[in-house]
């Protein structure tokens, strides 16, 4: 991939053509394109700025567009034997920060919430706006970063970010046992990356140094029978998010599912009932809303929560 | 958003005595009369925190006990046009809780209790008064802590780390406050009882949660926190490698994360403060080393043992002169005990300090390092320098005798420069302590107007009359700021 180190010209031209006036929607790779509802007819759509700025492994840390792709980001980074939390389904950076969903391994990756360090957007107003910091640790004023992530766009639009990398363990090795309890594993082993459960068989991921990952494996062998996994599970169309405990109650996510316990996030066959938001949170929501995009020209349609 | 401003200025009431009789009276009959409190030694006590800024003006101290409680004292404090401020232990060092107009102080210290532990999902729900270290202790037995780790973990509060999104030394792997909670019950300003966040891994709706951490009193109160719990690690190393400069440990550091290495710790100290520490509580560091570098790899052993490895040899390759990796749990305990008693071991050089916070890139320490010795010699101040290295967050501490005259304008104008070096460097203006009042002057130097007019459209999301610790956070020039300014910072606030 090419490296761009124009980033802020490209951001100067992505504010240039949001202008400060009339309904705008930012592209990603269409991946999630329908999350939170149906974008209103007729809205001009753009794509963001793409390419990485910035890329220092040892400071753990990456400054991307968010156009660019995130399997494009991760090829650059596994050069240097990185990665991020972000998951890679075949959509941008940018997509996947405002949609906010974490990466089937989060038990390894981390969540996706905690990886953004700093974002640019640009306003409702069309003014450039950065937030966060560059540095893996900062408190200096209001966190905006957090609120980016999961606002699919309503609050502005994201032309780069910041973002925390993470080492890529040496070895890793996903094992699967149609005979265990999925709840017994992280009470056997240390840190699975990811444990994930059909119902009759259960995969889990061990990361680490080759040894790490042997010793791992041969105490999941002690309470049941692993072997080495080669297919994945094929995860049904419905995404639920839900208490880790209620994946003990499997029948509500549909006739098939996958669950990653120890997490809450669920595929199902079944799409999640709507998740009520208390009205004292709500008035917050629509404060933001107003403040930030008072003339609701924000990816109008779109609404985060709804499915 | 200046017409804003201007209605909130008209808003603004300064107390008068005769309403504040009134207000207590109403306080009182919400929680009790000896929870409500409005002696003067109450007042002075609560009239400052752990930073320098003395001279707050406190007005009534209420305890309360419930969340009920908390937002009888919200509706109450906004039907008398009053501000609050919340408050954990007070060791904030920034001047958070600091009140100021005589607001109503929030103290959440009879909050205290753990609520409930699920071992089997990692989640704790606590009060906000609960002190960080009880919760650790509690867990304890169930192979579980919370992994915030703050220095003053024992007496901050979690409603305090939640505010300040507070970290310490073992946050470089497993994260700051923020990535350790799931869900706080808040009290807004208004006295509505919200649920930010949630116990699923994906809560709908805006990030209100993580909005919040960090927001140091200023969006409303926390009284309960839902935690995620860690597990405790089956393996853990302490080495100590000691080199003849700073800047050697420095590139160690970096060298250790670029090789693909995160420690939970990664320590250094410069060669006046171990010394001060080591006449201080004898914790076997080598007072004849530039600098040492404290740190600690956990996880599974076949993992420690390849990182110990590596670490060796990278310290050696950056000329450290002798390595130490801790043989037992007494002498680990050791190593980290004069880590941990850094800041007590200054108080043997002078009498007070100035203890900053601010973070670079990695790659920057030695370089800002160096700046910092020379600022601290052209303003005659001591310096001395331990701070989390593995995330770049630098804590200079100037020490000096605050009755020396003219030395306070001296240690304002080093901090100033410490300051600008950092942001210079690429860096921010706190990793851990927060704004408060110390740093509100320095935002313009990290944030254009239109970035803190942003910050400022999600204060007044929460907190549209500002009504929350105002005067804090947001620089002069922005609606929050304003209200506050209108009286400048209380007298004496600078030390
Ligand atoms: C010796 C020493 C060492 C320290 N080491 C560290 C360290 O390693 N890492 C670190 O991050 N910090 C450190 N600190 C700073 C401080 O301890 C932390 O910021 C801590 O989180 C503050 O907690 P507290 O309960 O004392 O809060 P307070 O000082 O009482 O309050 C801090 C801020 O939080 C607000 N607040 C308090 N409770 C609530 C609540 N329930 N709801 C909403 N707002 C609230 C207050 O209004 C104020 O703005 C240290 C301080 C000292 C004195």
């Amino acid at each position: 991939m090419i490296r761009h180190t124009d980033i802020d010209v490209q951001i100067q031209e992505f504010a240039a053509a949001i202008g400060d006036r009339e309904p705008i929607a930012i592209e990603g790779n269409r991946t999630r394109w329908s999350l939170g509802g149906d974008l209103q007819p007729d809205v001009r759509t753009l794509t963001a700025p793409s390419g990485i700025a910035e890329y220092t492994p040892a400071e753990m840390t990456v400054q991307v567009g968010c156009g660019t792709l995130v399997s494009e980001l991760h090829d650059e980074l596994a050069k240097a034997g990185q990665r991020t939390a972000l998951p890679e389904r075949g959509g941008t950076v940018g997509g996947a920060v405002v949609v906010g969903q974490n990466h089937m391994c989060l038990l390894g990756r981390g969540r996706l919430r905690d990886s953004v360090l700093n974002v640019r957007y640009v306003s409702a107003e069309g003014q450039i706006v950065s937030c966060g910091g560059p540095t893996v640790k900062n408190v200096s004023g209001f966190d905006l970063p957090r609120l980016m992530v999961g606002s699919l766009g309503t609050l502005g639009n994201l032309a780069d970010v910041i973002l925390r990398t993470n080492p890529i363990p040496t070895h890793s090795r996903w094992l699967v046992s149609d005979d265990v309890d999925p709840f017994a594993i992280q009470k056997t082993i240390y840190r699975p990356s990811s444990i994930l459960w059909d119902g009759t068989f259960t995969w889990v991921l061990l990361e680490g140094s080759e040894q790490a990952v042997n010793e791992e494996h041969d105490k999941l062998s002690a309470i049941a029978a692993f072997e080495p996994s080669t297919e994945m599970p094929v995860l049904p169309e419905h995404r639920w998010s839900v208490h880790p405990n209620d994946l003990r109650f499997p029948g509500q996510f549909g006739e098939s599912f996958v669950a990653s316990i120890g997490v809450g996030t669920v595929w199902g066959a079944n799409a999640q009932p709507k998740r009520n938001i208390e009205p004292g949170v709500e008035r917050v929501a629509s404060r933001l809303k107003n403040n930030f995009d008072p003339t609701g020209r924000l990816n109008p349609g779109r609404v985060p929560g709804r499915i | 958003m200046n017409r804003a401003v201007d209605a909130l200025r008209k808003r603004w009431k300064r107390p008068v005595p005769g309403e504040t009789g009134q207000l207590i009276r109403e306080l009182r009959t919400a929680l009790t009369k000896d929870r409500v409190k409005y002696d003067a030694a109450q007042r002075t006590l609560l009239s400052h925190d752990a930073s320098i800024y003395a001279g707050g003006d406190a007005g009534p101290v209420c305890y309360p006990t419930s969340t009920n409680e908390v937002a009888s004292i919200m509706q109450i404090a906004e039907r008398h046009g009053r501000s609050v401020v919340p408050r954990g232990a007070g060791t904030g060092l920034t001047g958070g809780a600091v009140p100021m107009d005589e607001p109503v102080v929030i103290a959440l210290n009879k909050m205290n209790r753990i609520l409930e532990i699920d071992a089997e999902n990692r989640i704790a729900w606590v009060e906000a008064g609960v002190v960080n270290l009880d919760l650790t202790k509690e867990l304890r037995p169930l192979g579980l802590h919370f992994a915030p780790d703050p220095s003053s973990q024992q007496v901050c509060t979690i409603g305090g780390n939640v505010a300040n999104n507070a970290g310490g030394p073992h946050c470089l792997a497993y994260g700051v406050t923020g990535a350790h909670v799931l869900a706080i019950e808040v009290v807004l300003p208004g006295g509505d009882v919200v649920t930010l966040g949630g116990l699923e891994p994906e809560p709908p709706g805006y990030d209100l949660r993580g909005a919040f951490v960090g927001s140091e009193g200023t969006l409303g109160i926390a009284t309960r926190v839902a935690v995620a719990l860690t597990p405790n690690p089956p393996e853990t190393k302490t080495l100590l490698l000691a080199f003849a400069e700073p800047a050697n440990a420095a590139a160690t550091v970096s060298s250790i994360i670029a090789s693909g290495i995160v420690p939970a710790a990664l320590e250094v100290m410069d060669q006046r403060i171990t010394v001060a520490v080591e006449n201080f509580v004898n914790a076997g560091y080598p007072t004849d080393a530039g600098a040492i570098l404290l740190t600690e790899v956990d996880g599974l052993q076949p993992n420690v043992d390849v990182d110990v490895e590596q670490i060796i040899h990278l310290g050696n390759k950056h000329g450290s002169t002798s390595i130490r990796v801790a043989e037992d749990e007494t002498e680990r305990k050791a190593l980290w005990k004069g880590r941990k008693a850094a800041l007590g071991a200054i108080a043997q050089i002078m009498p007070d300090y100035y203890l900053h916070d601010t973070v670079v890139p990695r790659s920057k320490l030695a370089t800002v390092l160096e700046q910092i010795y020379d600022i601290a010699e052209r303003h005659e101040l001591l310096v001395m320098n331990f701070f989390h290295a593995g995330d770049g967050n630098l804590h200079p501490v100037l020490a000096f005798d605050a009755r020396e005259p003219g030395v306070m304008e001296r240690v304002h104008a080093a901090g100033a420069e410490i300051v600008q070096v950092s942001i210079e460097a690429g860096g921010v203006l706190s990793g851990e302590h927060g704004i408060g009042v110390e740093k509100q002057k320095f935002m313009k130097l990290l944030f254009t107007d239109d970035d803190l007019d942003h910050q400022n459209r999600l204060r007044i999301s929460f907190d549209p009359s500002c009504r929350a610790n105002p005067g804090k956070v947001m620089p002069i020039g922005h609606s929050c700021a304003d209200i506050a300014s209108l009286r400048a910072i209380p007298k004496g606030v600078w030390g």
